[in-house]
Formats: structure tokens, C-alpha cells, sequence
């Protein structure tokens, strides 16, 4: 079920290793490009493959190029987006780490397509393992005469050199990772001009996710045609999911487009931890959206999950049980993006701010129904009037839990009851009667004081006293003390 | 934030002037100036920041402004074993928030401060891509896999002996 198309050398080369990377054909593209095709020629084969960026926005990669193609500058520059930001992900790691040389190639390609000769890999500070073994890849291609000066005999001069991001995750969106590159803070500016039209230092600019490039090579020693005989309609080839959260297999996986959630969650994923019932699965991370029982047929590509209302982002994959809540979870999210917010926009600074506070509110019992359509009213707002990316999409989560389990915020918001019992303050301890014996350990244990009760009757807790923390259910010997 | 006021050892300003020159004192390097800084000195104090303002003949502000804009770069010393808590959702779904509560009681000491000992300090990160082990500790160096609040203290006393 599983096809490996951009993890194919990822766990079979030494990946410090360019003898081993070239025994499994690296650099066998870069030279057919440089050798037998035409600039032109080779985005045309591009295009024809139906390759989508895989950092999340879909956009097809040959008419990417073309467009930076076809701007006139002394100096172009391709940069490869390592960033990889969205909690729960670890494709592009998992690339670099296991497979350095296949981007570096890619980079090459792109920079002979357009006609740059130099790339430069954004990339995360915080994946130091992955810099390590890009540094030891360039150093290796460069003694190889597989980056610098004429490469293949061809005149084709190109190099790359490593930048580092630190910590931000809005760094992801183009505009701001160049701005980040130029020493500046990372905050995005309005499109247009495309970073093709002026990027880097004001020139033009191509900026492709480490996915997509890990997909490129491929592409040239097999054909278009093979790429294009995999997948759906408007999504071809593979995707790289990172599956986590409470599923029994979790790690990287490769599948075709249009395979099913079910086929990855119970086939590939093997099902829920301990048996549990299946609820969410969360993908395309702070951007995306909760997927349930009923999409799970649906096949995986870029159209039917924007459809379904989610995405596919960059391939996280979150697969939540009956114990997840769902607000908390849009909450959880919500505090991701206020945090990474760059500020620039005020409905993005503002608005998620006043989302956050608001789904706070509903957490704690403290919202009424009303506060439904300011929610969804603020969300929309957000979406529509903010800068880049990251506001377009923050609300995402918020507005697909709604749409999916509508019922559960009105659980939180009339009932004041929270069906998965995650929310602390809409819980209370309490006391079987049933069960209780008497020993008074509960009462001993209680840091406040809120259970009553004498020697050998049946205790009681004080729910106004009561801080929750749990500590009387611990003691209880007798499982007389539940959560409700 | 309480405001230390640090001096500088003459070597000190010279090994932050190398750093600069190193990077031909370009602006668009302040990012990898500031990487380099903080691995050399563990933080970039106002003073430091001031500095290397001078040399790369930018602003202080902007300097400050670049500092506070990435959660990697800090003002406050960490602490000898610095301790981060995973918060991407993988971990969170785990329940990273209850073993971050756990680290907060055993330490008395909110996120992004230090003990008073200096020994450790605590901090949340966004995701080290190692999904796999959720919910996931680092101290310094160290990972710490499928970590639960009963597990907390076994941790911290690998660090106390």
C-alpha cells in the first residue's frame, strides 16, 4: 500500500556517504538535465508530471519555475524551504537527515531551469543533525564537481550554502523566510510582488519545499509519464504523512494520493491505542482541520481535503480518541498560532487573541450560546482580512471542529459539561456511595480540605472547594472516587 | 523581565567583534551573528546586543527587534541543564501539559525561568520532530522519551547527584 517515491533512499544509504547516495542514482538526473535538455525543455517535463508543492499550498511546481524562469536579472536565486514548522511533522527532517544529496540535486535543477546559480537551504536551527549532514553533502558534491563551477562539462556554475532559521514559525511562508534570510525579523509582506518577480536581496526568487524537491530527480530518470500514472486527478504522485497522536504505528509514511484516511489510520496506522474508538484526525496542522468518522472514505489529496474543510499542509497527521476535546483541541491550536502570530497584521495579532479568549471561555464554562456565531463571525473576518498565510488559515481548526462536532460545543456551552472530561474546570470529583468504606485516606490527602466525612461513613467533597488536582482519586484504594 | 546588568571582559568584546567579522560585519548575516553569539556566550544580553549593533552598523533597536522576534534567541542566562518540554500537538494529545505541570511543582518555577540555584531552567519548543516518542523532555542534550508525570523526578535526579 505504501509507494516510496520521495523517502526511496531515506534508510538504505549511508547518508554521509555521496558513494552510496550516487549507487542509487543521485545525481544521474542533474546530469541528464544539464547534458540533454533545454532550460525550457526541462520545466516542460516538469509541468507535464503535475507535481504540487508539498510544503502545503498545492501550487504545480513546473509553472512555479517558469514563471521564475522567465524573469530577466543578473542574479536569480533558488532556495530550498526547511522550515518545517507545523507541530507534529517530520517529513523534511527525516529527508535531509536520510537523504541530503537528493535536494541538493533537485536545487541544481531548479537553478539550471530558471537560471540562478545560487540556492540556499532555509532550515531550522533546531534540526541540528539535519545541518550537520546537508554541511557534510554540500562538501562532498563540491569535491565532486557536482556543485560549483561547470557542472558536467555543461558551463553551468551553481552552489548553496546553508541559512538558519531560529524559531519562528511563520518563517515558513516565503516572504517572511527571505526577509528572515536577509538578517531581518520574519515577518511576511504583501503578495504581490512574487518572491518570483523579486525575492532574495530584491531578485527573483524560487522558494520549494524539501518534499517536493526530494520528488524532482525522480521525476527526470523515470519520466513525467510514470509521475503522472500516480495519484488522482489533480494530485499526482505521493505524499509523506507523518502519522501520530493515539494510533499503535506512528511514524513516516509514503502513500499514492487517494489513498484513504481509513487505509492509513487502520491499515497502515493499525488502528487506535488500547482498542479506543476512533474520533478526529487533525491534519495540516495549525492551518488545517478535524476530520472524522465520516470523511475517512474520502480520498487523501490536495481538492477533497480542502473540500472536507481541512488540508493537507505539509503531512501531519493527528489522529485524536474519545478522551480528545474537541475545543480544547481547537484551543490547543488557537494558542499555537497567537504565540507564532508575527504581529504584523492586526487581524491576525488581534483576532486569534480574541478567538483564544473566547474558546478559553467556553473551556471554562463560562460561555453561552451566543458567543457560537460571534465565533464563527471572527473567524471569518480573521480569514478574509488577514496578511499571509498563517491568519488566512489560523481559524481553520476552530471552524472545522464547529462544523464537525457541533454538538460538543453545545455540550460546553448549555449543559456546561464537557463529553470527553478533558476540560479540568468543567469536571467535579466525586464519591460513590457504593464503593466508599470510610478509611478517610481521601480526606488526609486533600491539600484543601474539601472532603468530609467520619470514620467508617460515606465521605463527601465540596466541589466549591475542590481544586481538582486529583489527588484523593490516586489514594483511593477502593475506586470510590470518580470524575464526572 | 528583570534587567541584569552584565560586564564584559575585553576578550569577551573581542571574540564578539571576531564573530561579526567573520560575517565581513553584513547585515543580512545579524541572524548567523546572533546563532554564533549565543553558542559562544549561552545568551545575548542587552550589553552584547549593543555591540554588535555597533559593529554591524545597524541600529540597537533593530538588533533587539530581531533578539525578541525568534523564540530560539534568549535575553536570560539558562540555566546549567536547561530542560524543554515538547508542546507540538503529538505530545499535547499525549499529554505534554500534565508532565510540564509536573516540572513546574518539582522546580517552583514557571516556563521560561530559571532555579535560583542556577541549576535548571524551563522551557516549552514547538515540536523537535520526534513524534514517535511523545510526549518528549530534552535536558541540554538529552532526549527523554514517552515521559509521564510519575517520571518527572526520576529525570531531575539523574541531574541532582
Amino acid at each position: 500500500m505504501q509507494l516510496r517515491v520521495a523517502l526511496r533512499n531515506c534508510g538504505f544509504i549511508d547518508p554521509e556517504s555521496i558513494d552510496d547516495a550516487i549507487a542509487r542514482d543521485a545525481y544521474a538526473a542533474l546530469a541528464k538535465v544539464l547534458v540533454e535538455l533545454k532550460p525550457a525543455e526541462a520545466i516542460e517535463i516538469l509541468k507535464e508530471s503535475g507535481l504540487r508543492g508539498r510544503g502545503g499550498g498545492g501550487f504545480p511546481t513546473g509553472l512555479k519555475w517558469e514563471i521564475a524562469s522567465k524573469n530577466e536579472a543578473d542574479q536569480k536565486y533558488v532556495v530550498c524551504n526547511a522550515d518545517e514548522g507545523d507541530p507534529g511533522a517530520f517529513m523534511d527532517r527525516s529527508i535531509l537527515e536520510g537523504d541530503p544529496h537528493t535536494v541538493l540535486e533537485a536545487m541544481a535543477i531548479n537553478g539550471y531551469c530558471i537560471g540562478a546559480s545560487k540556492g540556499l537551504i532555509y532550515i531550522r536551527a533546531e534540526y541540528p543533525l539535519a545541518i550537520e549532514r546537508l554541511k557534510i553533502a554540500i562538501r562532498q558534491a563540491r569535491e565532486y564537481g557536482l556543485l560549483g563551477k561547470d557542472i558536467f562539462g555543461s558551463g553551468f556554475d551553481f552552489d548553496i550554502e546553508l541559512r538558519y532559521g531560529a524559531g519562528a514559525f511563520v518563517c515558513g511562508e516565503e516572504t517572511a523566510l527571505i526577509h528572515s534570510m536577509e538578517g531581518e525579523r520574519g515577518e511576511p509582506t504583501f503578495k504581490p510582488p512574487f518572491p518570483a518577480e523579486s525575492g532574495f536581496l530584491g531578485k527573483p526568487t524560487n522558494v520549494n519545499n524539501v518534499e517536493s524537491y526530494a520528488n524532482i530527480p525522480v521525476i527526470y530518470l523515470k519520466g513525467a509519464d510514470w509521475f503522472h500514472s500516480i495519484g488522482t486527478g489533480k494530485s499526482k504522485g505521493t505524499k509523506v504523512f507523518a502519522l501520530a497522536g493515539k494510533i499503535n504505528n506512528v511514524g513516516l509514511i509514503e502513500v499514492p494520493m487517494g489513498t484513504t484516511l481509513r487505509e492509513v489510520i487502520f491499515e497502515i496506522g493499525g488502528g487506535i491505542i488500547d482498542g479506543k474508538k476512533f474520533k478526529a484526525v487533525q491534519t495540516g496542522g495549525p492551518s488545517g482541520g478535524c476530520l472524522t468518522e465520516k470523511h475517512l472514505d474520502i480520498p487523501i489529496d490536495y481538492d477533497n481535503l480542502i473540500e472536507s474543510g481541512s488540508m493537507m499542509g505539509s503531512g501531519g497527521m493527528i489522529v485524536m480518541d474519545e478522551d480528545d476535546c474537541m475545543v480544547s483541541m481547537a484551543k490547543f491550536y488557537l494558542d499555537f498560532t497567537v504565540e507564532e502570530s508575527c504581529g504584523k497584521c492586526s487581524p491576525c495579532r488581534i483576532g486569534n487573541k480574541r478567538l483564544y479568549e473566547m474558546l478559553d471561555t467556553i473551556t471554562k464554562g463560562k460561555g453561552s450560546l451566543e458567543d457560537l456565531d460571534r465565533l464563527r463571525n471572527l473567524c471569518e473576518v480573521v480569514k478574509d482580512t488577514s496578511l499571509c498565510g498563517l491568519g488566512q488559515t489560523s481559524p481553520n481548526p476552530i471552524l472545522s471542529t464547529m462544523d464537525n462536532f457541533h454538538e460538543e460545543y453545545i455540550a460546553h456551552l448549555s449543559d456546561k459539561r464537557c463529553p470527553s472530561g478533558q476540560c479540568k474546570d468543567l469536571m467535579n470529583y466525586v464519591i460513590d456511595p457504593e464503593n466508599c468504606v470510610g478509611c478517610t485516606a481521601c480526606g488526609r490527602v486533600c491539600p484543601v480540605g474539601a472532603i468530609t466525612g467520619e470514620k467508617k461513613e460515606i465521605h463527601s467533597i465540596d466541589t466549591a472547594i475542590c481544586i481538582k488536582c486529583g489527588a484523593c482519586e490516586e489514594k483511593c484504594k477502593f475506586n470510590a472516587i470518580s470524575v464526572k | 523581565m528583570s534587567r541584569i546588568k552584565v560586564e564584559l571582559h575585553e576578550n569577551q568584546v573581542i571574540a564578539l567583534k571576531d564573530i561579526c567579522k567573520s560575517f565581513e560585519n553584513n547585515p543580512h548575516e545579524l541572524i548567523n551573528v546572533l546563532h554564533k553569539t549565543q553558542e559562544m556566550f549561552g545568551y545575548l544580553p542587552a550589553e552584547i546586543q549593543e555591540i554588535i549593533a555597533i559593529e554591524m552598523n545597524v541600529s540597537v533597536a533593530k538588533v533587539y527587534g530581531v533578539v525578541t522576534f525568534y523564540s530560539f534567541f534568549t535575553m536570560v542566562p539558562r540555566g546549567e541543564h536547561p530542560i524543554s518540554i515538547c508542546m507540538g500537538t503529538a505530545c499535547y494529545v499525549r499529554g505534554a501539559d500534565n508532565v510540564l505541570d509536573e516540572f513546574k511543582k518539582e522546580l517552583k518555577v514557571e516556563v521560561g525561568e530559571t532555579t535560583s540555584d542556577g541549576k535548571f531552567s524551563l522551557n516549552c519548543l514547538r515540536c523537535v520532530g520526534a513524534c514517535g516518542l511523545a510526549p518528549v523532555v530534552l535536558v541540554g542534550d538529552k532526549t527523554y522519551g514517552r515521559v509521564s508525570p510519575e517520571g518527572v523526578k526520576e529525570i531531575l535526579a539523574e541531574y541532582l547527584s
